[in-house]
């Protein structure tokens, strides 16, 4: 068993926590999110050309007043992404485009993936995700407190609140596309959190019937030591999967992959220097679990 | 725990044997096989077309409640109930009426009511009508109303989608109703969907009007294939309704690209008494508003054949016999989402998908041999076991891969190790007070049981809520992912169990390192 300190380390953490949170936040509410067509609606178009520069792809659709166009390279040589910012309804739009992209660049256009979310239905897509997101919260909120006490509940739910917050942040930091997947990766980030957070709370509540003096900073200290080489090893062998898709996968999973990264980093880290010195706040001791115990044998 | 019955034994494994086993049909080629089960690609690997359509039903509901107003003034005047100011609206009518009493008591009555019918299974009216003011009102459709308007163009338009879709001869196509106003059409394999979206997006209603100046029915001025102005009558002499089929073909004296068509009996009357009494005018053919062409009637036309001709290409001589054939559609079809796949994109998916399978495995199985040795070996045989048994699921699911869903399998295997490295761990601990090694790693499964089990449930919880609310790619993730789990707690607290129970036993209290 290792026999780190973390305690003394947890006044530093909260601070850090609470920064990165609060920066987090600031960064979503004026920087902003940057919603893929899942959610804002649009065309995207991923073609393969050889011999085309991205300039000329512009070019083309600069003449067919579409919007916002925006033209990169995906993944490798030849390759394009085209993003295109669309009013209203418009399904004869896919056909001109294409059309106008086959006749104007000098080579053999592919197709490789037409991809066109209308304003409503992106809409709807955009509202089950915060519902998909907010759902999940709620069920982690009620399972831990059926399981635990209130106070396990409350502290996981703000760890999980802090790494969902923060992914975010970073998402919203780097201008990284937000789409379907990446709801996706969030709520695997949840449940991935939620069972790192489990583990240590786990042995946070056997520990409190065993050791009545220790007080809860200590007892935190021991189980996140108990729980620790777990801990390590589970993140190295998730991160080891994860790597192997955000490299290999290509790269309509790469967002998904690195915002899995994220998360388990920082689910990791919350589950150590978030969800469990929370409990100090909650004046969490052998008497909770005491309780419990008398209502289950009365 | 390490004590294991034969019978449990011989359960586990016939159970593991069975699942397992299932995986290996996807690996058949031929489907005269005695079990067809396989997993199904989705659209974003095998190549393909998603569309979500919507049903428009504004103009139906304007249709509708104009075929009111005859019924409705008939139904006053027989009741000498006087009326003014009789109003058609974009959806109701609005009139001002002197006996409001004896009208509500009309227009509601559940009796033989032709008018308003009463429709049982809601418990509600066609039709609603509200009080503006004195005697002022405004009938409009009721919520069941609407509907029920709604439910039958939906109905109807899923069939005549499912008639063109077939018609055009793809494979496999999905069409199923989504909601109250869309529906889902997936079409594997297809690469450009531009040809399938302009068939649906023409509703096709397919008039024969005559052309004159003036008429008692009104005309209305449409421009003709060749850009003339020309008065067309309102009356409609036939519609598409009465087609029996429709045909490309080719006209013999100038090769050109023709429709021709065949009418049923009602149709062949129609049409037969239309160009007896009209011949010399000229008869407008038009579809969805728009002029195909308008010929001279030369000769009666008794024997329910007939021709369209309008400057066509053989591509467009086809595609509209197809559409004559599939029939109308009750209103116009919008295509509200979109998302194709090119079949090599798809390959490129499979292929980087696969490699980083097996490289994240190859890494995950080297790293817990160098952690834990021997019984790394056990958590990697688990491991191996999980994937077979997943994909076994699967394949007995016949559920649909998705490029995500092999995400959510790589997951599965960083993840599934957790069990496994929770239990060993707990073990070692036990092995540092409890003399019996045996007695240790007893404790060490039992204590860590509902640690694995709540961290589990943690993420199946996120797996199901993804599952409610997660759409095609995403859904596949959360399927991979949420078996992924019930498989790894089986393999697990099973299999590994009892692999392990048996370099235990057969130790003979030696020492063992984990």
């Amino acid at each position: 068993m290792t026999n780190y300190n973390f305690s003394s380390k947890f006044k530093h953490a909260n601070i850090f926590s609470v920064t990165l949170f609060f920066i987090s936040i600031i960064l979503i509410a004026f920087k902003g999110l940057n919603y893929g067509i899942d959610f804002k609606g649009g065309t995207l178009i991923e073609l393969r050309s050889n011999n085309t520069e991205a300039s000329s792809i512009r070019d083309v659709l600069k003449n067919m007043d579409l919007g916002d166009v925006n033209v990169k390279k995906f993944g490798k040589e030849g390759d394009f992404l085209i993003k295109v910012e669309e009013k209203g309804d418009n399904n004869k739009l896919i056909p001109e485009i294409k059309k106008n992209l086959s006749d104007s660049l000098n080579s053999d256009v592919n197709f490789r993936r037409v991809e066109n979310v209308g304003p409503k239905v992106s809409a709807e897509l955009l509202q089950s995700g915060i519902i998909a997101i907010s759902l999940s919260l709620a069920a982690m909120l009620f399972y831990i407190w059926v399981r635990f006490e209130w106070q396990f509940s409350i502290g996981s739910i703000i760890a999980l609140f802090h790494d969902v917050i923060i992914t975010l942040g970073i998402f919203s930091l780097l201008s990284l596309e937000i789409n379907l997947s990446i709801i996706a990766a969030v709520l695997t980030i949840v449940g991935y959190s939620m069972n790192d957070t489990v583990v240590i709370y786990d042995r946070i509540r056997e520990n409190l019937g065993k050791f009545h003096k220790l007080d809860i900073s200590d007892l935190a200290n021991l189980s996140i030591n108990e729980t620790l080489a777990r801990t390590i090893i589970t993140s190295v062998t998730t991160l080891l999967a994860l790597f192997s898709i955000f490299i290999l996968g290509g790269e309509i999973l790469r967002g998904f992959s690195f915002a899995m990264i994220l998360g388990v980093l920082i689910g990791t880290y919350s589950s150590i220097f978030v969800a469990s010195p929370i409990l100090k706040y909650f004046k969490v001791s052998y008497k909770t679990i005491e309780k419990e115990e008398e209502k289950i044998v009365p | 725990m390490l004590n294991f019955s034969k019978i449990n034994i011989l359960i586990i494994y016939l159970l593991f044997i069975f699942i397992a086993v299932f995986s290996f049909l996807n690996l058949q080629n031929d489907n005269n096989q005695l079990i067809n089960k396989k997993i199904n690609l989705g659209l974003d690997l095998q190549g393909g077309s998603y569309l979500l359509l919507e049903i428009n039903s504004d103009s139906l509901v304007k249709e509708k409640i104009q075929s009111k107003v005859i019924p409705i003034k008939k139904l006053l005047k027989d009741n000498e109930i006087k009326y003014k100011n009789f109003k058609i609206n974009d959806d109701n009518l609005s009139l001002s009426i002197d006996n409001l009493e004896k009208f509500d008591l009309l227009f509601n009555s559940r009796k033989d009511n032709l008018v308003n019918p009463y429709i049982d299974n809601y418990r509600s009216h066609e039709l609603d009508y509200t009080k503006i003011n004195n005697n002022q009102i405004k009938i409009s459709f009721s919520k069941f109303g609407l509907l029920t308007i709604n439910n039958s163009a939906l109905k109807q338009s899923i069939e005549i989608v499912r008639r063109r879709i077939d018609d055009v001869g793809t494979k496999e196509p999905t069409i199923l109703q989504r909601g109250e106003k869309r529906i889902l059409v997936e079409l594997p394999g297809l690469k450009d969907p531009e040809r399938i979206k302009a068939l649906l997006g023409k509703t096709a209603q397919l008039n024969f009007r005559l052309v004159s100046d003036n008429n008692e029915f009104g005309t209305d001025e449409l421009i003709s294939e060749n850009g003339e102005k020309l008065n067309i009558s309102k009356r409609i002499i036939m519609s598409g309704e009465n087609l029996v089929d429709a045909q490309p073909s080719i006209q013999n004296q100038n090769n050109e690209p023709t429709v021709s068509f065949t009418l049923d009996r009602i149709g062949a009357q129609k049409f037969g008494r239309a160009t007896t009494d009209n011949v010399g005018k000229r008869l407008a053919i038009i579809l969805d508003g728009e002029i195909v062409s308008a010929p001279n009637i030369n000769e009666p036309i008794t024997s329910g054949n007939g021709m369209i001709s309008g400057n066509f290409t053989f591509q467009e001589a086809t595609d509209l016999a197809l559409l004559l054939r599939s029939g109308a559609l009750p209103t116009p079809l919008i295509v509200v989402e979109e998302r194709t796949v090119g079949p090599d994109l798809g390959e490129d998916s499979i292929k980087s998908g696969i490699t980083s399978l097996i490289v994240g495995f190859i890494l995950v199985v080297l790293f817990m041999l160098y952690k834990y040795k021997i019984f790394g070996l056990i958590a990697n045989t688990a491991l191996i076991a999980n994937l077979l048994m997943l994909i076994g699921v699967l394949t007995i699911l016949e559920a649909t891969l998705t490029l995500p869903g092999i995400a959510g399998i790589i997951l599965t295997v960083g993840m599934a190790v957790d069990a496994n490295v929770l239990i060993f761990e707990r073990i070692r601990e036990e092995l540092k007070t409890e003399k019996s090694i045996i007695h240790a790693f007893d404790s060490g499964y039992n204590r860590a049981k509902i640690t694995v089990l709540d961290a589990n449930i943690t993420t199946l919880i996120a797996a199901i809520i993804l599952f409610a609310f997660g759409s095609g790619p995403v859904k596949g993730f959360a399927i991979t992912l949420g078996i992924g789990i019930i498989t790894t707690l089986f393999t697990a607290y099973f299999l590994a169990r009892h692999l392990t129970s048996l370099v235990v036993l057969n130790s003979k209290n030696k020492e063992i390192k984990i």
